[in-house]
């Protein structure tokens, strides 16, 4: 019984998490609009714009080889297999076992690597900027994200997902500095992570000054709509994450059905929130030069560090 | 049964030989060399895999010097480190044989010392093996030194050799003989003052051969000067050959050992992984990148052997065996990634005639397995799941961040750098593989020679395409990878392997959650699947490349502006500005023309390994003031040479005399 609950929770998962991603996105956009007062697009846009683009015709670039017409759909494997694996609503879900942090993270990190790839297949000039500044972020996010993983070992005694949530559920290891530090760090990561303001415009057209973005300038039709999905899910991803972290008792059991509606509308409220607050920090910001981008992650890397020596400072953890 | 495949091993030793023999004698294309040494490294593999299960053997040679006969023995960790000695080797043979290049007598020479090495059952015969490792590999080094940075590499290597020589001498020796089994050495473990020199002089020897920083710097000239199937030999076999001697004396020989005997080792590991990581990203030679990388990963296995020596010295025999089953595991992963990286940058350099970033490009299009099998690599290179490179690396980020349990606040904080430089070093090892992959095989061809490569002849591919079909078995299969790993921690932890490595699964403890790779696999297929059959319907249309809107080419640029591309320098620009001026010295000197002049603006940029500047500029100086002043003696008169000589017989003899009445000590 329980088994087949848990399928369910993950295949509910699995189409919220697909369904609701480009609304996530859709919500950011109104509330950058409404607080730039403009009225902005619908909140159903983007999912008018995937459709459109899945029904036109793919155009790749002459000079591109097999590289280019294979990213898309590796990028957007890896980031679905990301999501199924981070906890949106319920733990416990089929496949908890091989949550784990570090994976999720590699799996992101296959989807970063593969479009820096497609990026410079084309022999482009932009292309090759995008991909260059974007692996350069990956250096400093991707130690800052180990430190976040760190303090999580240190208290729950593994890099699983599932486990970590679990064990910060029973409460009894307290409200934690650390826990605090190493929030502050995530959110840091998280802007870097997914191309947002102060580190990236996604909504930026002047392609010098573009990261992300730049990195698709290349690709059309399905291909495009692949990409924009995965950037969609990505933002939803990590929303999972910082649920599943740092508020793991809103979190349903996947064997406890009844609990499903409430934790279901305790996730859509947090995603609603983080783009709700993503959007206002975007209007109320100014991008930053990409060359101070290395300090600004840098400063995560320090609370992550900071985090974890505190831990050991503060329990003699042995 | 371990009697009998000691007995192969020896026989095969002795057939590589015959084959060396052979090949200096025969002339012709001697297409057998590399035929025989592949067939002997297979026969090699086999044998040591039989060899984990076998249990321990020896054989005492025939030959040798008088009374310090040669001997052979066989136990887990010997037979283990057979495998990333010989994997390399039959790649490396079967790969020779597709290039038009004659065989070379000295290739299964150095496959014989690097097995030999691992196999040897006393100092004298370890000694015999690592010198002849270093010797054949330095010959076969030598055809290329016609070239001067060859020349310069091929002698800083015959320096690091000697250096090696020097330091593992008196290493034996103070371990308690040279000659001695090493039966006999395990009795007696060193402890205090003469422990210590032991693990400095094994750091210095065996470290400098595997590339340690800050010993690493002969390292990437001379792995990217050697032809690629040497390169391959040596990045991936006989650096883990160094490795081997660092555990069989730091963890079976000296025994259990205190606490800060990781803190060195720690030190030399992260500083490896980051300096190799670092100018793996900005160097703008193709091989040159890929012996950078070699340095890193030897760097992680050294952070993997530091948690096992912390750990060890502290009795948590469970973080012992993680760490070291964990660094094992990538020795098995890297020997094999590695080897498919250089073989296949030899294709592409012998297609393309050049082995600078700034000459290649597009050969994606050109030559499509080779592209296909670099980025199975690259992926393990870059520690993407589900690759090989990633199991392996994942396993060692488990062991860094359960280290904090050995204690003491000063060694958590050390290994919490240490994971944070371990996870810097695989986002810099990430876009490292990028950019090679990115610049030389992505993207339009940046020169004519460059533009007219081909797809490499069939056992090139062949030899690719098997070690890629390796290295997805070791990425979807780690559990069974580490079942060969298993037995050697069990034997010098003395305690069971407890990681929990069934077939597809790899997990830090027994019941603890772990990485399920099959799953990821499985996640990753069925999404792309689902994918790909969406879009089974619509077509794809080429057409030339938008750029936003960017001219096409002119006729007379067939493939476009390289200038417009972005090259191997711009892309290593961000990083070099926010982290490689502190450690690497990364200037860039811009000179614009002067106002009202016609002379174009000069851009210029360099770095310095910061092991270059504080060790090998100093050993260089004074090198010259020590062969100043031989030469100075050399040079005196005839009389003051016998003079020097007289004052040193009559030295030595008052010396005997003084020994002789008891006022010094004798042997």
């Amino acid at each position: 019984m329980s088994t087949i609950l848990s399928v369910m929770a993950l295949l509910l998962h699995a189409v919220l998490l697909i369904a609701l991603a480009p609304l996530a996105t859709g919500v950011v956009r109104i509330v950058k609009a409404r607080l730039l007062g403009r009225r902005g697009p619908a909140l159903m846009q983007p999912w008018r714009d995937l459709p459109r683009l899945m029904r036109k015709q793919a155009v790749v670039a002459e000079s591109a080889s097999f590289v280019t017409t294979a990213a898309p759909f590796v990028i957007l494997s890896a980031t679905v297999a990301a999501g199924l694996l981070v906890p949106s609503f319920a733990l416990h879900m089929a496949g908890a076992g091989a949550a784990d942090l570090l994976v999720v993270v590699g799996l992101l990190g296959l989807a970063r690597a593969s479009l820096a790839l497609a990026a410079m297949d084309a022999g482009t000039g932009f292309g090759g900027i995008g991909s260059s500044r974007d692996m350069t972020f990956a250096v400093f996010a991707e130690p800052a994200m180990l430190l976040v993983a760190l303090t999580f070992a240190l208290l729950a005694g593994t890099t699983n997902l599932d486990a970590i949530a679990a064990v910060l559920r029973e409460g009894t290891l307290g409200l934690r500095v650390s826990i605090g530090l190493v929030l502050v760090a995530m959110v840091l990561i998280a802007l870097a992570e997914n191309g947002r303001m102060p580190v990236d415009n996604p909504s930026g057209h002047l392609e010098l000054a573009m990261v992300h973005e730049a990195m698709e300038l290349e690709f059309a039709g399905p291909h495009l709509a692949f990409l924009q999905l995965a950037a969609s899910l990505r933002l939803l991803i990590w929303a999972g994450l910082f649920g599943t972290l740092f508020s793991p008792f809103l979190l349903a059991r996947a064997d406890a059905p009844m609990q499903w509606l409430p934790a279901l509308l305790g996730w859509i409220a947090r995603v609603v929130i983080i783009c709700v607050a993503l959007g206002a920090l975007e209007v109320s910001i100014a991008k930053m030069r990409v060359f101070r981008v290395p300090e600004f992650i840098g400063a995560a890397l320090l609370l992550g560090l900071l985090a974890a020596v505190y831990l050991f400072v503060s329990t003699g953890f042995a | 049964m371990s009697q009998a495949v000691l007995s192969g091993l020896a026989l095969l030793l002795c057939l590589l030989l015959g084959l060396a023999g052979a090949g200096a004698l025969s002339r012709g294309r001697r297409r057998f060399v590399p035929l025989g040494t592949a067939l002997a490294a297979a026969a090699g593999l086999l044998l040591g895999a039989a060899g984990i299960a076998a249990g321990s053997a020896s054989l005492a040679l025939p030959i040798g010097l008088p009374g310090a006969a040669l001997s052979l023995a066989l136990d887990p960790l010997a037979a283990f480190f057979l495998l990333p000695v010989c994997l390399p080797a039959i790649a490396a043979g079967v790969w020779v044989c597709g290039g038009d290049e004659r065989g070379r007598p000295c290739m299964p020479l150095f496959l014989a010392g690097m097995m030999l090495t691992v196999l040897a059952g006393d100092g004298w015969t370890l000694l015999f093996g690592f010198e002849l490792m270093s010797l054949a590999s330095w010959v076969l080094l030598l055809p290329h030194v016609d070239q001067p940075d060859v020349e310069a590499a091929a002698r800083l290597y015959a320096g690091m050799a000697v250096l090696g020589a020097a330091c593992l001498v008196p290493a034996f020796a103070l371990l308690g003989g040279v000659g001695a089994p090493f039966a006999a050495l395990r009795a007696t473990p060193p402890e205090g003052l003469r422990a210590g020199l032991v693990l400095a002089l094994m750091l210095i020897g065996a470290g400098s051969k595997a590339g340690l920083a800050p010993l690493h710097v002969w390292l990437p000239p001379a792995h990217a000067a050697a032809p690629a199937e040497v390169s391959a030999m040596m990045s991936a076999g006989m650096t883990k050959v160094a490795v081997y001697v660092l555990i069989r004396v730091l963890f079976d020989l000296c025994g259990p050992q205190p606490v800060w005997w990781c803190v060195p080792v720690l030190l030399m590991g992260a500083g490896s992984a980051l300096i190799g990581a670092l100018r793996a990203t900005r160097e703008p030679d193709l091989k040159t990148i890929l012996a950078c990388s070699t340095v890193e990963n030897i760097g992680l296995i050294a952070l993997g052997l530091s948690v096992a020596l912390a750990a060890r010295g502290s009795d948590l025999s469970a973080l012992a065996v993680l760490g070291l089953g964990a660094a094992l595991l990538h020795v098995l992963m890297h020997s094999g990634f590695k080897s498919l990286l250089f073989l296949a940058a030899g294709s592409a350099i012998a297609s393309a005639g050049t082995r600078r970033l700034e000459f290649l490009g597009g050969l994606a299009a050109r030559m499509k397995i080779v592209t296909l099998c670099v980025l199975v690599a690259a992926a393990s290179w870059a520690a993407l799941p589900p690759s090989a490179g990633f199991a392996s690396e994942w396993l060692l980020l488990q062991s860094l961040l359960a280290a904090p349990r050995v204690g003491g606040l000063a060694l958590q904080a050390i290994f919490a750098v240490a994971a944070t430089i371990m996870a810097l070093s695989a986002a810099l090892a990430a876009a490292a593989a990028v950019r090679l992959v990115g610049v030389a095989f992505l993207g339009r061809p940046r020169s004519a020679r460059g533009s007219a490569a081909t797809e490499a002849p069939a056992a090139e591919r062949a030899a690719l395409v098997g070690l890629a079909a390796w290295l997805g078995l070791l990425g979807i299969f780690p559990g069974l990878a580490m079942r060969l790993v298993g037995a050697v921690p069990a034997m010098l932890i003395g305690r069971e392997a407890e990681l929990g490595a069934t077939g597809t699964r790899l997990a830090p403890l027994a019941d603890a959650p772990g990485y399920l790779p099959l799953m990821i696999l499985l996640l990753l297929g069925l999404a792309g699947a689902v994918l790909v059959w969406r879009m089974m319907g619509a077509g794809v249309r080429t057409a030339p490349a938008w750029d936003c809107g960017f001219n096409a080419p002119p006729p007379w640029l067939p493939f476009g502006d390289p200038a417009t591309q972005y090259g191997g320098r711009s892309f290593a620009q961000p990083i070099d500005r926010a982290i490689g001026g502190a450690i690497l010295r990364a200037r860039e000197l811009v000179r614009p023309a002067m106002p009202g002049s016609h002379s174009p603006a000069r851009y210029n940029e360099d770095a310095t390994d910061p092991a270059e500047r504080a060790v090998f500029v100093p050993i260089g100086a004074a090198r010259h003031r020590v062969s100043d002043i031989i030469d100075q003696i050399n040079r005196q008169t005839i009389r003051r040479s016998l003079a020097l000589v007289v004052a040193t017989l009559v030295l030595l003899l008052a010396l005997i005399a003084l020994q002789g009445i008891g006022m010094v000590a004798g042997p």
